[in-house]
């Protein structure tokens, strides 16, 4: 009796932040579900029902699938990037030596940045005329003649991959950091005592106490991947030759620069459920991986 | 409980209608401009503090965004019920804006005396299906700028006055090792890039469209697309020019590393500043080139107008704000950025004096204004020419393939 009490007290207590949830959440997705079956356009007609012909389209559109292939190896390559230089940042700044806190507080300032200041920064540090990247790279003697990096369809997105590390690596880094601080220092001396060589130790005395954190930090950063759109709008707004048309901006010039609301609306319906297939799998790893621990 | 709830949002309600009172004592106008190019920020706001000033009823909130962000922003203001009341826009936009509602039809608010001083040129900036739906602000099109001091060296007497031309005098100077690569443009994925390739369409004598069908893929259209390739794969081009919008253009010209650089009118001035420019009083400048037998000269309508938006609730005084802003008096007084759309204007020496060449220019140029099609599909169409000078300059494809693909995808 009184435990029906309590749930019922708490669904009370809930319902203000339900109605925020439905009114935000909710509702705005259900109208893209309806938006996505008609052929409405941003302003003006309110569009009629055209039933799945918005999907058709755009799943068997050449631009979705270069779209869909892009974005999979930005993330795939950004992320992967993103979480060995975030280990090997985090075991760095676990050591102990002058400076330390200082550089700490360094290397949190890139992903403080807004990425919209992240992205001119390094639109100018790749600048084919006079940008820092082509003087140093001269200078070493690695080139020999100034490069256009994101005006080659080539070295575009490696360039887009390598600013989007810069600004997000040092969360992973932070994540890790954390994680490392709480192994127990007895547990590490014991292993040096043992004999355990540095490969080992952090196989199998670090390890366990980070792959918790890093598996938290790799869903974060490959949903925010999977969804990139400010830095590559910035920097190259999916050119040259639509090398880095990546599916957000797919989304944004379809609903917003074209104002097809109708097929726009589908193609981030398709957007979110890749999303959401991703974020669960992710889930389900780190279901097991907190049961295996 | 229940009680004191209701007091205290009946007290917040209160609360919120004294501030709305308090805030609707006089009217306030949204007003998106562009954060570069033709006038600056700072001339804007001079501008509108002058109009201000003399309606002290009136404030006027000031927005300004890159070119390449006004025209999503005004789309998506208006998708979401308004908050601007003036929004500038290009002269690509008319049509789709005129055919979604997102601008007011201004034709009869006119009068005989705008009709009558502004440039007929200059009107088609704002004109959509034989109406109205703004007026002319930023007359403008892109002139051939080269640097005198690079073409003496060459020994070369007289600037370009057709395309073949200008690719033989970059070949002088590129082969008497003067300049690496003589020409700079802005072939960036970006309207930029359309703006050059139709300057190009124009000297050739081709179209965009015919019977509302893509028609640039043979002709004017196809030999424009040629043109630009052939520039860029023969090492005449600074190849960075296909990541360049204009004001890389600018900054590589006024370093003295482009001979030659199409560009709007505002870097005529800028660049003849010394304080910006390592090529200041070296600056030639002359309309777009012909082709010959087809055209003396070339240029692209790259005008932009001050229109009001439908949702605006403030139509009369924001078109009291736009009377303001493209008055020959406020055009006059910023002449040195942007020319001025009244026909008068020019014969005033305080407009000429010191941009004697540039005044030259301009009335060949204006006179040749090419305009890019207008459509409702306007923006698709770009989207898909942009990427179809990126590949072919890239050499992913022929520009004869380019350009078809570019018709497919057009959505026309």
């Amino acid at each position: 009796m009184s435990g029906t009490w309590i749930s019922t007290r708490a669904w009370l207590l809930m319902l203000p932040l339900l109605v925020v949830m439905v009114s935000v959440i909710g509702w705005p997705l259900v109208d893209t579900v309806r938006l996505s079956f008609t052929d409405a356009k941003l302003v003006g007609t309110a569009g009629s029902f055209v039933g799945i012909d918005n999907y058709a389209k755009v799943l068997t559109g050449s631009n979705f699938q270069r779209a869909l292939v892009t974005t999979t190896w930005f993330a795939v390559v950004s992320v992967a990037a993103e979480m060995v230089l975030g280990v090997l940042a985090a075991l760095l700044l676990n050591q102990q030596f002058r400076g330390r806190t200082a550089l700490r507080a360094l290397m949190i300032l890139p992903w403080a940045l807004p990425t919209v200041v992240n992205a001119t920064l390094w639109r100018l540090i790749y600048n084919p005329e006079y940008g820092a990247l082509n003087a140093a790279l001269t200078q070493l003697g690695l080139i020999d003649s100034y490069r256009s990096w994101l005006g080659e369809p080539g070295s575009a997105l490696t360039a887009l991959i390598v600013a989007d590390c810069w600004k997000n690596f040092p969360l992973v880094a932070l994540i890790a950091l954390a994680a490392l601080q709480a192994v127990p220092r007895d547990i590490t001396a014991a292993a040096l005592v043992d004999g355990a060589g540095p490969l080992n130790r952090f196989r199998f005395v670090v390890m366990p106490y980070l792959a918790g954190p890093l598996l938290v930090a790799l869903v974060l950063r490959t949903i925010e991947a999977f969804k990139v759109f400010d830095i590559i709008w910035v920097m190259t707004r999916g050119g040259p030759a639509n090398s880095t048309r990546t599916l957000s901006i797919l989304v944004y010039q379809e609903a917003f620069s074209f104002q097809r609301a109708g097929s726009g609306a589908s193609l981030a319906l398709i957007v979110t459920l890749l999303v959401t297939v991703l974020a669960v799998a992710y889930a389900a790893l780190l279901r097991r991986a907190a049961g295996a621990s | 409980m229940l009680k004191s709830t209701r007091n205290a949002l009946l007290g917040a309600t209160l609360l919120g209608l004294t501030f709305a009172g308090q805030a609707y004592a006089e009217t306030t106008l949204n007003a998106l401009f562009m954060a570069q190019a033709a006038y600056s920020e700072a001339d804007v706001r001079a501008m509108t503090e002058a109009f201000t000033k003399a309606n002290p009823d009136l404030k006027v909130n000031l927005e300004f965004v890159p070119y390449e962000g006004l025209h999503d922003k005004t789309v998506l203001a208006q998708g979401s019920g308004g908050g601007y009341d003036v929004v500038l826009f290009d002269v690509i936009w008319p049509a789709e804006y005129a055919s979604n509602k997102v601008l007011v039809d201004v034709t009869d608010r006119v009068t005989d005396e705008m009709n009558k001083g502004i440039l007929p040129g200059a009107w088609t900036t704002v004109e959509y299906d034989g109406k109205r739906y703004g007026m002319p602000w930023i007359l403008d099109t892109k002139y051939l700028f080269y640097n005198k001091e690079i073409l003496e060296k060459a020994g070369i007497k007289t600037p370009p006055k057709t395309w073949d031309e200008l690719a033989e005098q970059a070949k002088t100077i590129k082969d008497k090792g003067i300049l690496q690569t003589p020409i700079a443009w802005s072939w960036s994925q970006a309207e930029a890039a359309i703006c050059d390739y139709t300057t190009l369409v124009s000297a050739y004598g081709g179209k965009f469209l015919d019977g509302g069908k893509p028609a640039f893929t043979s002709g004017g259209g196809l030999d424009a697309l040629n043109y630009m390739v052939t520039s860029y794969t023969s090492g005449l081009t600074n190849p960075n020019s296909k990541e360049f919008l204009e004001e890389d253009v600018r900054k590589v010209f006024q370093n003295g590393e482009a001979a030659f650089a199409l560009n709007w009118t505002y870097m005529y001035n800028l660049a003849n500043d010394p304080k910006e420019s390592k090529v200041a009083g070296k600056v030639g400048v002359v309309p777009a080139p012909g082709v010959a037998g087809k055209s003396e000269v070339s240029a692209v309508n790259g005008s932009m107008g001050l229109g009001i938006t439908a949702t605006s609730k403030h139509p009369e005084e924001a078109w009291k704000y736009i009377v303001h802003m493209t008055s020959q008096e406020t055009q006059n007084a910023y002449a040195k950025l942007s020319l001025p759309i009244w026909a008068s204007s020019y014969e005033d020496a305080s407009v000429t004096k010191g941009q004697e060449e540039l005044i030259a220019a301009a009335k060949l140029g204006l006179a040749a204004m090419y305009p890019r099609p207008t459509t409702p599909k306007y923006q698709e169409l770009s989207t898909a020419l942009q990427q179809a000078i990126q590949e072919a300059l890239l050499g992913q494809t022929s520009p004869e393939d380019a350009l078809k693909t570019a018709a497919e995808n057009s959505g026309l």
